[in-house]
């Protein structure tokens, strides 16, 4: 822990210097484990919400809309990581943490939101169980290593589940975007046509398309090894004793 | 691949002049970066050759690997060595051990211009046309009944001609060249922008501007204006680099009054190209021409705040009021 009492200027350039070479200061370590823990029970929250709705209903289907609020809540409220990363506090490239949690809100907001027919589809709940069991490993991964006490169980969970969650989770989304694009095409969402005052042209029906190509290619080179390489990074740094 | 000997026991035939019968010869051991294998032992080599003279001497044993494509370095994880520095002044004993890089076909500033250019200026052209495929069959090879389409083809296709006029008459690159991935990255970008901007352009539910030929005409005085200041500043820089000694200046304003810009920022070459797409968008009242044209602003703010920083830097008595890209701003 640093020395200088906090709020002195001694701390801000001794903080400014870990920041720099060797992670988050005091009480930015303290505000990520609070963040952490949140989200963590945030996800929990989600689990228990389709366990029980399942229980209640008998069936799988359509338990969506049981957790639908804090789905939407505990995803967007990812947004934060990417300025966590922005302002340095979080070892992580900006871009790439923007990329993916944009494709989860994307997903959240502009496909299972905007399209109400998709909702019921069992698709979703296949990303969205993938999800949940991802985040909850991984936030409590985060939690523990920012205490200097990672457990091996849930660094060998986040390894070795990644291999199931993330076809799942991919599966689940494809399948959805592709529910959604009759009901797109139909209504013309989100899109503009020709002739405007600004001649501009979207067709989101195309867009989406594109974006399910995009999953393709993206895996071996970007998503799979970029993700790899951050949680093989985020587990050496954990494995680091503590530096201050 | 086997590692192979040279031996030059005759400095002359590569040029180097052996001038002092008694100066300590240098020793050069090339390795493969990767690999490490040995690829060259150069014996005798002049302790006044800089890294481009090895690489002339490395690419007469490996003719597929011309110096600009050659990367030279002392340690495989550091950065290249310049084609100037002197083979004495590095931190090597007489002794020295270079790792090679293949850094891929390269090609030269002036290709790399041309292609951008021409590729751009024909695209657009395609769709100015209407070849098939592109619009609905009904309207191919017809023209569009609004005079604007037809100038705005006349303009972007000016700008890009003088583009091409200035690549191959007045710019002196400084860089040798550039690798081909980056050529296609860069291709992509200008032929794709200038496709998708001559798509709307020149679409048959085209929507001319709301304000009618005033802001066609307005915005063909600000093009104009732009295109020759733009032009003005090329030829500045020209002459600048062109004079010869070594003595390095920064820019400044001529009697060319469009050159009085450089009173106010470092780089007005990319102030007056942002205004050419600025009115070109208002010309044609585009969206996607606007947002070609912020791109277009974000890559060259960058660039400029770049060169801002390097006269500031190099030149003590910089004008201190010269902002980078858009006077007193920015």
């Amino acid at each position: 822990m640093s020395a200088a009492a906090p709020g002195t200027s001694k701390t801000g350039h001794s903080d400014v210097v870990q920041k720099k070479k060797k992670g988050p200061g005091a009480l930015a370590t303290a505000y990520l484990v609070i963040y952490n823990v949140v989200m963590t029970a945030g996800w929990l929250v989600i689990a228990v919400g389709l366990v029980r709705a399942y229980l209640a209903r008998g069936s799988y289907h359509g338990l969506y809309y049981s957790i639908e609020k804090p789905l939407k809540f505990f995803q967007t409220g990812a947004l934060l990581e990417i300025l966590h990363c922005a302002v340095g506090i979080v070892p992580s490239s900006v871009v790439l943490t923007g990329f993916q949690v944009m494709s989860r809100v994307f997903l959240t907001w502009a496909v299972t939101h905007s399209v109400r027919e998709v909702q019921s589809e069992d698709s979703v709940l296949l990303f969205v169980t993938a999800w949940t069991v991802t985040e909850i490993i991984r936030y409590s991964f985060y939690t523990f290593s920012l205490l200097n006490h990672l457990p091996y169980l849930i660094k060998w969970a986040r390894y070795t589940f990644f291999f199931a969650l993330y076809p799942m989770g991919v599966t689940g989304e494809l399948l959805t975007i592709y529910a959604a694009l009759p009901f797109v095409q139909k209504t013309g969402l989100y899109s503009i046509t020709l002739p405007n005052k600004y001649n501009f042209s979207f067709d989101y029906y195309t867009f989406l398309i594109l974006t399910m190509i995009s999953y393709i290619p993206l895996p071996p080179e970007k998503r799979t090894n970029a993700l790899w390489k951050e949680q093989r990074k985020a587990c050496r740094h954990s494995e680091y004793p503590s530096q201050r | 691949m086997s590692s192979v000997w040279c031996l030059f026991s005759h400095p002359k035939d590569v040029g180097i002049t052996s001038a002092m019968s008694r100066t300590t010869f240098f020793e050069v051991k090339i390795l493969d970066a990767k690999t490490k294998e040995q690829l060259c032992f150069l014996d005798k080599v002049e302790p006044y050759s800089t890294t481009g003279d090895i690489k002339i001497l490395f690419h007469k044993l490996y003719p597929q690997w011309y110096p600009a494509r050659q990367a030279l370095k002392l340690d495989p994880k550091e950065k290249s060595l310049r084609d100037d520095e002197v083979l004495q002044n590095l931190p090597v004993g007489t002794s020295a051990t270079f790792y090679f890089r293949d850094l891929g076909p390269q090609f030269g500033w002036t290709m790399v211009f041309l292609a951008e250019c021409v590729g751009a200026l024909l695209t657009y052209l395609l769709f100015y046309f209407r070849v098939p495929y592109i619009y609905s069959h009904r309207f191919i090879s017809t023209s569009s009944p609004h005079p604007v389409v037809t100038l705005a083809c006349a303009c972007h296709s000016f700008h890009y001609g003088k583009r091409l006029i200035e690549t191959i008459f007045v710019h002196r690159f400084s860089h040798g060249t550039m690798p081909l991935r980056t050529i296609i990255r860069n291709c992509a970008y200008y032929w794709g922008f200038s496709a998708w901007l001559a798509y709307y352009i020149n679409h048959p539910l085209y929507t001319p501007p709301s304000y009618g030929d005033l802001q066609v005409h307005y915005a063909l005085v600000l093009f104009a204006m732009c295109e020759i200041g733009n032009f003005s500043i090329h030829l500045t820089l020209n002459n600048l680099k062109g004079d010869g000694s070594r003595g390095r200046r920064f820019p400044v304003p001529t009697k060319n009054p469009f050159t009085w810009l450089f009173y106010f920022v470092s780089c007005p070459n990319y102030t007056y190209e942002v205004g050419s797409w600025v009115s070109f968008s208002i010309m044609t009242q585009c969206l996607p021409v606007a947002l070609y044209t912020s791109l277009g602003f974000l890559q060259m703010t960058i660039w400029a705040k770049g060169k801002h920083r390097a006269y500031s830097r190099e030149f003590k008595d910089y004008p201190a009021n010269r902002t980078a890209i858009i006077p007193l701003v920015l």
